[in-house]
């Protein structure tokens, strides 16, 4: 009775409009959103005003406009004749090549280096130890400048390159060794090995589901080279087989012919590994040792061999606690990619920036930056959150 | 001799000699198998290889000291270089006879760092600690520091407006009217030094030469960066992470797309944002220093990594914590100020210091917008056309100093850990 009475004495009673919840929530909501608009108003209009007085232009016109400077490291064709658009596809291209080659081999030698810790071998062990400390706690940019000035002082000049059997020459201008000259066929070629790739997932798949129906096993790893590495072969022989090679030679100063991995990539490449590889080093290690021992122990006691202990039982385990993690250091790679101005590769930084100093235009170029490093950013968490899901515990 | 004792007891038996002592050991971590047998002297010969050709060119065969650096030509390291512009990679431009200045700042700030890693500091000593260290640093740095009285009423305000709400139930009534004469001295001050009433008094106080930023460089740089980007970054982080929790949809949505944003880009992008669209936001005729342009940039990307990390702090916290302050008809800013954060802070102290160890080593960028920070004095070393050719000895050097910095911040780190976890650990 005396609940009731309280209850409907609350509901008769009425709440002043600035004791109620609601109201108030949505009067601070309008007042830092308004605080919030001033303050972007008043950047704004003070940026518009700016502009208008130094005479800058605004808008993504300058986009068509012919670039003019040079770019060391070029993936498709670009000249200084090419346009801005064009000078920071080219960039952008470079960032996603340091990216993707940064933590394919960032991964593979930091998990190398996570099971090295926990070795049972006390040197190796103490050995990945200290390579962690030592690579996870000096700046990567001090890397970065370390091992680019170690190549371009270490090794000598192209006259003195070091020789080996004539093709590959190593100097200090990068490594040039000697490529097929180009022809039409390598295009269909790239075109096989896509097509070798994709029937090999769907062969691994179908492997897997006739094992599990029938028990049989099936060589996928063999059959897998062989579409991977036999498909490109067939297309290349059916082309007549060109065999003609462009070889490096030295004229003047440096070499022409050829191709070559430049020392700034080098550098950021190496760089990037190394110090990302330690912060792996110590995901891996974690994720392994979180594992309870009974999960070896049982799976050593059914029978399975060492390779399969850690491939079938421990690892798919380990990767539920691995991939969050790893997920943020695949996105550090990334961004620090963008370090690569500091020793010169032409980045996607590095290119927008050059545009920034020719146009003056910072504001456009500066989102530009933004945006495609966020649509970067988004593309690898998206990914690797369906790869999380794929891989999740799945409970009842 | 027999194993069995009269009694019918074995005798106890040491170990065989492989099995115990130094034999023993090596046996067992060394050589447990061929494999690792293998293993074993494989590495042994990189290492001793590695280590006999690092410290023959690092120390046997070194120049110590030389006029210049073609004296050190044909030997090893040639460490007479780092003896000759220490000065420089530490203090930067700054003026030389004034050393001392950055010098004792360095020392200052180390000493507010150590004092505050100590957990019987943290009381309310800290709030003195870090308000004098860090007059004492910038008046060491500026050597001339100038407080407007509008400073002054802002923060008689600031104190008098949260002692009301947070000691509003709790204090008697003499504290309570000291906060509110606080309160009303510093408004009615601001108020009419807005209105222009009041003139633009300033507190001066003068004891050094004047040092503008654009002098600064090297360690103090480095330091002042990290250390003061994280701190005004923190209770801005807190902030964004209260936002994010929020059940308001639009501050939470506010806060949701800042934190992404800025997460999603690199340090470099906000850096050379910060220096060249900066002076553009800025109404016509106001300058803002560079180093101050770094700063915002490293408080703006610093801001939301802290703020992901107080939410987990907040997550961490059971429910029963918020609705226990709820029922005590504690209003939003007590349950916050007085309930809430003191147990989700805690949890967060380790991975806050792994974030300070991350941007002590990513303040290193600013090198890019043009700031003398450690790393970029440095590289200045290396131009001096005496003395080049030797950039490997610099930046182990460097690399040395940064690696004292981190290495001793992630033990602290982990000692916490530890420390924090015992009173919940069986």
């Amino acid at each position: 009775m005396a609940v009731d009475a309280l209850g409907s004495a609350s509901r008769t009673k009425k709440v002043p409009p600035w004791n109620d919840p609601t109201i108030r929530g949505w009067v601070f909501q309008i007042v830092v959103v308004g605080l919030v608009g001033a303050l972007a108003w008043f950047l704004v209009s003070n940026t518009l005003e700016n502009l208008a007085r130094q005479k800058i232009a605004s808008g993504f016109s300058y986009l068509n406009r012919e670039a003019g400077f040079e770019i060391g490291d070029t993936m498709i064709a670009y000249s200084p004749a090419s346009t801005y658009a064009r000078a920071m596809f080219v960039g952008l291209l470079n960032t996603l090549k340091v990216a993707v080659l940064g933590i394919a081999l960032a991964t593979i030698l930091g998990t190398l280096l996570g099971v090295g810790r926990l070795s049972p071998n006390w040197l190796l062990s103490k050995l990945c130890e200290y390579y962690v400390e030592i690579f996870r706690n000096v700046p990567l940019l001090l890397w970065l400048f370390l091992i680019y000035k170690m190549i371009s002082e270490a090794f000598p000049g192209p006259r003195q390159a070091i020789n080996v059997l004539n093709s590959f020459f190593l100097s200090n201008r990068g490594l040039y060794f000697p490529v097929p000259l180009a022809d039409p066929i390598h295009e269909w070629m790239g075109v096989g090995l896509i097509v070798g790739i994709v029937a090999t997932y769907f062969m691994a798949r179908w492997a897997r589901r006739r094992q599990e129906a029938t028990g049989q096993p099936f060589h996928t790893i063999y059959a897998g080279i062989g579409l991977v590495v036999g498909i490109p072969l067939l297309i290349w022989v059916a082309g007549g087989a060109p065999r003609g090679v462009s070889w490096p030679e030295l004229k003047g100063f440096n070499f022409v012919g050829g191709t070559v991995i430049q020392p700034e990539f080098t550098a950021l490449l190496v760089g990037l590994v190394l110090y990302t590889s330690a912060f792996v080093a110590e995901i891996v290690r974690s994720g392994i040792l979180a594992l309870n021992k009974g999960q070896s122990e049982a799976a050593a006691a059914i029978g399975l061999s060492r390779g399969q202990v850690m491939r079938l039982v421990l690892l798919p385990q380990a990767m539920r606690i691995i991939v969050p993690p790893m997920t943020s250091q695949y996105l550090n790679v990334t961004k620090n990619s963008s370090l690569a101005i500091a020793i010169g590769y032409p980045d996607l930084v590095a290119s927008v920036n050059v545009t920034i100093n020719q146009t003056g235009q910072a504001i456009e170029n500066v989102l530009i930056i933004m945006a495609v490093y966020l649509t970067v950013s988004l593309s690898i968490s998206a990914f690797m959150n369906w790869y999380n899901k794929r891989i999740a515990l799945t409970e009842r | 001799m027999t194993d069995v004792l009269p009694t019918g007891e074995r005798r106890q038996l040491a170990p065989p000699v492989t099995e115990r002592g130094a034999l023993g050991w090596i046996r067992k971590n060394l050589f447990s198998s061929w494999a690792n047998g293998i293993t074993t002297v494989v590495l042994l010969v990189a290492v001793v290889w590695f280590l006999q050709g690092f410290l023959n060119w690092a120390v046997f065969t070194a120049t110590f000291t030389a006029p210049n650096g073609q004296a050190c030509r044909g030997h090893g390291a040639c460490w007479a270089l780092i003896h000759e512009k220490y000065r420089y990679i530490f203090f930067g431009s700054f003026p030389y006879q004034q050393h001392w200045r950055p010098l004792l700042a360095i020392l200052t700030m180390l000493a507010m760092l150590i004092s505050s890693a100590d957990r019987r500091m943290w009381n309310s000593r800290l709030i003195w600690i870090w308000t004098i260290g860090s007059f004492v640093t910038f008046l060491l740095m500026f050597g001339v520091l100038s407080f407007p009285i509008s400073l002054f009423l802002f923060v008689a305000l600031a104190v008098g407006g949260l002692g009301l709400i947070l000691r509003g139930v709790i204090a008697d009534p003499v504290e309570l009217n000291a906060y509110r004469a606080l309160l009303a001295i510093g408004a009615i001050g601001l108020v009419l030094r807005v209105l222009g009433v009041m003139p633009a008094w300033s507190l001066t106080i003068a004891p050094f030469d004047y040092v503008e930023t654009g002098l600064w460089g090297g360690l103090p740089v480095t330091m002042i960066l990290a250390t003061y980007g994280l701190v005004f970054a923190f209770p801005y982080g807190v902030l964004l992470a209260l936002g994010r929790r929020s059940k308001l949809p639009l501050i939470k949505g506010l806060c949701v797309g800042f934190i992404e944003l800025i997460r999603g880009v690199p340090l470099i992008s906000l850096l050379i944002m910060a220096s060249v669209m900066l002076p553009l936001f800025l109404p016509q005729g106001t300058t803002i220093d560079k180093f101050l342009r770094a700063l915002v940039a490293v408080i703006l990307f610093a801001g939301a990594y802290i703020a992901e990390i107080i939410r987990g702090g907040l997550q961490s916290l059971p429910k029963g914590q918020f609705e226990a302050a709820d029922a005590m008809a504690l209003n939003y800013p007590q349950k916050t100020i007085l309930v809430i954060l003191p147990q989700a802070l805690r949890v967060v102290i380790p991975p806050l210091i792994n974030t300070f160890i991350g941007f002590f080593k990513d303040t290193s960028l600013v090198l890019i917008i043009g700031i003398f920070d450690f790393l970029n004095t440095a590289n200045q070393a290396l131009v001096d056309p005496n003395w080049a050719g030797f950039p490997a000895e610099v930046y182990i050097f460097a690399a040395f100093v940064y690696f004292l910095f981190c290495f001793s911040m992630s033990r602290y780190s982990k000692y916490l850990e530890v420390e924090l976890n015992k009173g919940t650990r069986r």
